[in-house]
This record gives C-alpha cells, sequence and structure tokens, in this order.
C-alpha cells in the first residue's frame, strides 16, 4: 500500500509554505515565465534549501508548470514560495502573451503555424 | 511590466498555451508526447487542498490521498514564442484546480475515442460554453478508424464549421497536422473578425 506514503507526498509541501495554501498574490499562471534575478539583490539572506532550488532551475527562464513538475511539487505550492521569492526581488516574471477573442493577434497565430508547419 | 526582464539571463520567451481535452483513456498524454519537444511533465495537486468546495469531494471522502495529474509539453514554434500543450485531466469537474488552465488558450482539440464518443461530449461542452475554439481529433486506436467523418459529427452533434480529423494520436505528423488545423481555424476566424 502506498497511500500512507503518498499522502506524505503531498501534505509534507505545505510545510515549505509555512502552512499557507494560498498565494498572496496572483501573477503566477501555468505559463507565466520565471528568471532568477542575476546578481541576487544585495544583502539577502542565504535562501532557504527549497527556495534555493527553485532560484537553481529558473536560471535560464522557465515557465512555472515545469517548475512544479520539476520540483515534483503541486503548483499551489511552488507558486506560494514564488511569490515570497517576487517579493523579495529573487526573481523576475513575464506573463503569458495575452489571448483577446475579440481582437485576435493574426501575427501571434501567424508564427504559430509557421513553427507548427517545421515540426 | 513591473519586474519583466531585468535579469542577465537570456530573456523569457512569451508563451500560449492549447489543451488537449477528451475523456479518460483517450489518448491526450500519448498526443501530447507525440509532438513535445520534453518528455511529457506531470505536476499534481492533492485533492484535499487548494479550497474545494464540499461538492467537490463528493465520492471522494475517503481518499485524502487523491490527487489529479496534469500532463504537459513544450513546443518552441521560435527563438520567443514556446507553445504549451496541457494534457486536461479526465474529469473535467477537476480542472478547476488549476484555476487558470482554460483561460489565456488559443484554443482546444478534443480528443474522441469512437468507441467511446460520450466520453468527450463534457470537453466539448465546455468549450462551446465559454466561446474557446476547438477542434475534433479521433483517435484511431492502432490507427484503425472504422467510421466516416460524417458519422462522427453526427453523433456529437457539433455546430458547423469545427473541424473534425482523423488522427492517431502515436504519429507525430498526424498530431502536428490536427494541431495546424486547429491554428488554421483560429487564423482563418481571426480574418474574419479583421474583415468585419
Amino acid at each position: 500500500m502506498g497511500g500512507s506514503d503518498s499522502a506524505g507526498r503531498l501534505v509534507r509541501p505545505f510545510t515549505l509554505t509555512g502552512g499557507r495554501t494560498r498565494p498572496s498574490r496572483a501573477d503566477f499562471t501555468l505559463i507565466t515565465t520565471v528568471t532568477a534575478a542575476d546578481p541576487q539583490p544585495e544583502g539577502a539572506a542565504r535562501p532557504q534549501p527549497e527556495h534555493a532550488r527553485i532560484l537553481r532551475l529558473c536560471a535560464e527562464p522557465v515557465a512555472v508548470a515545469e517548475l512544479a513538475a520539476r520540483l515534483d511539487l503541486p503548483m499551489s505550492v511552488v507558486v506560494i514560495m514564488l511569490c515570497d521569492l517576487l517579493e523579495a526581488g529573487r526573481i523576475s516574471i513575464h506573463p503569458p502573451h495575452p489571448v483577446n477573442r475579440t481582437t485576435p493577434d493574426l501575427d501571434l497565430l501567424q508564427k504559430v503555424r509557421e513553427g507548427l508547419g517545421r515540426l | 511590466m513591473a519586474g519583466s526582464d531585468t535579469t542577465a539571463a537570456r530573456p523569457a520567451p512569451d508563451t500560449v498555451k492549447i489543451l488537449i481535452a477528451g475523456g479518460f483513456g483517450v489518448g491526450k498524454t500519448t498526443m501530447v508526447g507525440s509532438v513535445s519537444e520534453i518528455v511529457p511533465l506531470r505536476t499534481e495537486e492533492p485533492l484535499t487542498m487548494a479550497g474545494l468546495d464540499v461538492d467537490d469531494l463528493n465520492g471522494v471522502e475517503e481518499k485524502r490521498a487523491t490527487t489529479v495529474a496534469l500532463d504537459f509539453g513544450r513546443i518552441s514554434v521560435s527563438d520567443d514564442l514556446v507553445l504549451y500543450l496541457f494534457g486536461t485531466p479526465g474529469q473535467q469537474r477537476f480542472w478547476f484546480m488549476w484555476n487558470d488552465l482554460a483561460v489565456g488558450a488559443l484554443g482546444a482539440v478534443v480528443l474522441v475515442d469512437v468507441r467511446r464518443p460520450k466520453t468527450s461530449f463534457a470537453a466539448i461542452d465546455f468549450f462551446e460554453r465559454r466561446g474557446i475554439p476547438f477542434v475534433i481529433a479521433v483517435n484511431g486506436f492502432h490507427g484503425e478508424h472504422p467510421y466516416p467523418v460524417e458519422d462522427i459529427r453526427d453523433a456529437l452533434t457539433l455546430p458547423d464549421g469545427v473541424p473534425v480529423m482523423l488522427c492517431d494520436a502515436r504519429e507525430r505528423e498526424s498530431c502536428r497536422d490536427v494541431l495546424i488545423a486547429l491554428v488554421d481555424r483560429l487564423i482563418a476566424q481571426a480574418e474574419a473578425e479583421a474583415a468585419s
């Protein structure tokens, strides 16, 4: 029976957030791109281990969903930690390309079409 | 944009997403894996968290460790634009666990199993209600397609204009063609919008 193990694997992550289950800000979607600030803010304390792991993984830009998968943590947990890192100036974020149904972005769609055509 | 692109790393690419939806076991993750440039990744949410409404937990009260998984892949369409493909959970009532999953999607592919077309009705209904453009891709298991496209269109009572394609979710070219059909539809709609 792996039941208790998998329960622990999923509940324990919230200890990383100090028990918080809600993010403090709404900046992070699945495909928001996150990049570690380089250099890190002056005088910043040593990041806690999970924060340090995130910063290593986003040395190059990476989407939030990828971060969660690579950390093997629920996205809800990762987002809370990303809020802390953003507020500490340790990461920058790039929001997804906006999608507007009433005024579709033809250039964007053509670009996607061309990219798929090259597959 | 506050906090954007202030670092020395290469600039962050723009990101867009397409959803791959359909009933349980219809081949969503297979399709994602066929066209993704990375081995599909998975992120799981615990069902016991995330502020569930009581209704959402009906039937799963005993399973404290239940998780819902989201599989996804990525295609770099250019140096500065990345397309993510999300294989949505088979049970659409769990999509809320990633509260922005359907928000901001370019469109969707609804995969249909010809043997069990009803399992994809919920996904079709979801995208219709929200005005999210979609195409239907009929996944032929072992590459076999026993029914013509028109029969499938009738069985699904699709509105006119929704493309229906036969595909093999295991084949890269086949999945690419489905995505191209979706984007062609989006382009046609955008052009019609621009002309009106």
